[in-house]
């Protein structure tokens, strides 16, 4: 098993606890993992991605190389973009829809859509809509990873377990809500997959 | 014995707690702040007592950590790679003191500038220090070196220098620990002058490494950590280094190389392995993360007149770090077709927080400004040399740590005025104070905005050295009190700080304006913090 994962966002979105909770679940699988991550000046809402590798063998870079990831996961749709080189012929880009607008020049909406609509394989959907439909905008992330979930061959409980203990210091209540983000946003690509 | 999942920087940090260390140093600085950071939040170093406090700046960190040294105890001693050459002073010299208790210094660079102001290569430090280097290629390399480090500290008593760079720092994975060891006795020199770098005796001191340093050689030739694999095809020997072998090894799936390998972690440069691979191969490619060092070296050791590719010819490129496919583009492997970035898509900068003080700050002092021609703003190192970017446009310069203040000063004494300095509250502790003195004692008409947002902000938000005490220093090294304002960057404030600002300007003297309000980042987490607890 092998898995390159470039996760996209901007600087507070919370990629990095996507790369948590899926290295988390890794780990409990007994798979190798590497993942680099973007700290510092990035992180004051600029663009920021994460490398993260998943095998059942060892791992030697900490950056996947271009044209090899077989999943982008972003959390907005242009950072979805920037990212494509580092996509496989057959790799997937799962995004949100919703723009993160906080630059002068950012592109039309639409423009953006046509590109993620023109890749052969992709899921894009609003997950701030399906997070607010929850009453758990805080956590949008969450279910862009439940809309990526079934293209990570992790089993979903042991994400689901990961949540919990990532997030359990911030109590049950939280927990909860995260679970049932990732599970909604699973939802929708087991929805549009059926199809 | 445990595994961790921990980022290399982590790996570092549990590496030393676990080798016995009493005390660590470090001024914050990306990519190397989560040592510190990961020692300060540890439960085991807690319970240690192991000392773990930031320190004014770089300098005084290396200086308390060869204070620790001295006494006989264990110590590292943290810092990004331009914060060494604010350390280079104790950093060289302490290869004449050399160590007592084991002492290595972890600089982390950062090449391609993903958080600085330039990308030199420490390793280049090592050298001219002439200390051992070590350079890890994965984060269990990094924690197994940190015990290796400390036994070549101790056993040739100089301290020792551990390079990492970004990549490695911020890439997280699983290490495996090792036994703990306990904390060394406190225990002074035998030679109670080894630290007296006299004159008479510092000559000595440098005899002494210059015949020591050979050992270094011989450990490198030995280390675990160079390893030299051969193979059949010798048309092209790779000479690889730290993090660079990784590259390599990526480029190969099933791990087989057609050609002899010679993997570096472990400097000086061990010269028969070198000399191995050039004289049995027909050409050389010299990967390495950062300066061309090895690929000059090579030069001075080797005497044959064959090919070398590397960074110096363009194989690689001389700037920016290496990645899988830089090296596999050297190794003149096939490449994939990949897809290209979308036209529409265009650059999300950093900038500052909403809310952020610095904005109503550059505002107010951008209005405070206008009567005058532009480009008198000097500024510094943090969140707020994010000012020159638009819709502020706000300072002219940020070179390095308290450079605002003297710049402006040496403007001002060229006949600037007005001439502003705007510097953070961390940033102008750890190199400012000096360069206020100056400017006091000259009368040099400068005008000082310290932005107190009360925490070293860029880097994460540590304690700021300076807090509470900015008016203290300002008055004691001799700024008139009537000339050290205080003001609160809020919208509402605008017009009354845009006044005294534009006072302070037209001063012929040194004046210190503190603009003062929390930074955004720290008051949400303080306040969610206090959430929380209630």
């Amino acid at each position: 098993m092998k898995k390159d994962i470039i996760l996209a966002g901007v600087g507070g979105q919370g990629i990095l606890s996507i790369a948590a909770i899926i290295g988390y679940a890794a780990v409990e699988t007994g798979l190798f993992l590497k993942q680099a991550e973007v700290h510092g000046m990035s992180q004051r809402g600029g663009e920021v991605q994460s490398h993260l590798r998943l095998s059942s063998s060892p791992i030697a870079s900490d950056l996947i190389p271009e044209g090899k990831a077989n999943l982008i996961i972003s959390i907005e749709p242009m950072e979805a973009l920037r990212y494509l080189p580092m996509l496989a012929p057959d790799g997937w880009l799962i995004t949100n829809t919703e723009p993160f607008i906080n630059i002068p020049n950012y592109p039309e909406i639409d423009k953006l859509m046509d590109e993620i609509n023109n890749l052969p394989y992709h899921i894009a959907l609003n997950a701030d809509k399906i997070a607010k439909e929850l009453n758990a905008t805080k956590s949008v992330n969450m279910v862009v990873l439940g809309a990526a979930s079934p293209f990570l061959d992790i089993n979903y409980e042991k994400m689901e377990n990961a949540i919990r203990t990532i997030f359990k210091r911030k109590g049950n209540e939280i927990v909860d809500i995260n679970i049932a983000a990732m599970k909604a946003g699973r939802n929708y690509t087991e929805s549009v997959i059926k199809k | 014995m445990d595994k961790l999942l921990l980022l290399g920087d982590e790996s570092i940090a549990q590496a030393a707690i676990d080798a016995g260390i009493s005390g660590v140093y470090a001024y914050p600085g990306t990519p190397s702040t989560e040592i510190m950071e990961y020692i300060q939040n540890s439960k085991e170093a807690e319970e240690l007592n192991i000392f773990r406090n930031w320190a004014s700046n770089e300098k005084t960190a290396m200086e308390a950590a060869i204070g620790m040294s001295y006494t006989g105890k264990r110590t590292i001693c943290c810092m990004k790679h331009v914060g060494l050459n604010v350390a280079a002073d104790p950093f060289i010299n302490s290869a004449f003191t050399g160590a007592n208790g084991g002492l290595i210094v972890v600089t982390a660079d950062d090449p391609s500038m993903h958080s600085s102001q330039n990308e030199q290569d420490s390793r280049f430090y090592g050298k001219f220090a002439m200390l051992p280097v070590f350079e890890p290629s994965n984060q269990q390399e990094a924690y197994d070196m940190v015990f290796s480090a400390f036994e070549i500290s101790e056993k040739y008593k100089i301290p020792v220098l551990l390079r990492i760079t970004t990549r490695l720092a911020h890439s997280r994975s699983a290490i495996v620990r090792r036994k703990k060891l306990p904390q060394k006795d406190l225990k002074l020199p035998d030679d109670l002058k080894q630290f007296v770098l006299l004159p008479a005796i510092a000559r000595k001191k440098f005899k002494a490494l210059l015949s020591t340093s050979k050992n270094f050689f011989v450990e490198a030739e030995n280390s675990p950590f160079n390893q030299y694999f051969d193979a059949t095809d010798k048309s092209k020997g790779i000479i690889a280094c730290g993090l660079a072998y990784n590259y390599l090894m990526e480029n190969y799936p099933d791990r087989k190389l057609p050609n002899p390998v010679l993997k570096i972690s472990q400097y000086p440069l061990p010269r028969s392995l070198v000399e191995k691979i050039y004289n049995e191969c027909n050409e050389i490619l010299v990967l390495e993360e950062g300066y061309p060092i090895v690929e000059e070296l090579l030069k001075g050791i080797v005497s044959k007149n064959k090919t070398v590719y590397g960074r110096l010819d363009g194989t690689l490129p001389r700037d920016g770090e290496l990645n899988p496919r830089s090296v596999s583009i050297a190794l003149g492997l096939p490449q994939n077709k990949v897809r290209e970035v979308p036209s529409i898509v265009v650059p999300r900068p950093p900038s500052l927080c909403p809310s952020c003080p610095h904005i109503d700050l550059f505002l107010a002092l951008n209005d405070a400004l206008k009567s005058y021609t532009p480009g008198r703003v000097f500024s510094d190192i943090g969140c707020y040399t994010l000012g020159a970017l638009p819709p502020y446009n706000a300072i002219n310069s940020c070179v390095d740590m308290g450079a605002s203040l003297t710049m402006a000063k040496g403007a001002a004494d060229a006949g600037l005025f007005p001439s502003v300095t705007v510097i953070g509250d961390s940033t102008f502790t750890h190199s400012g104070i000096t360069g206020l003195l100056d400017a006091v004692n000259d009368k040099s008409s400068i005008t000082v905005i310290i932005l107190d947002n009360i925490t070293t902000a860029m880097t994460g938000g540590q304690p700021s050295a300076g807090t509470g005490k900015l008016e203290n220093i300002c008055e004691g090294i001799g700024v008139e009190k009537e000339h050290i304002k205080i003001i609160k960057p809020l919208k509402k404030n605008h017009e009354e700080n845009v006044k005294v600002i534009k006072e302070e300007l037209e001063y012929k003297g040194v004046s210190i304006i503190i603009s003062r309000r929390e930074c955004v980042v720290s008051l949400n987490k303080r306040m969610s913090e206090k959430f929380k607890k209630n």
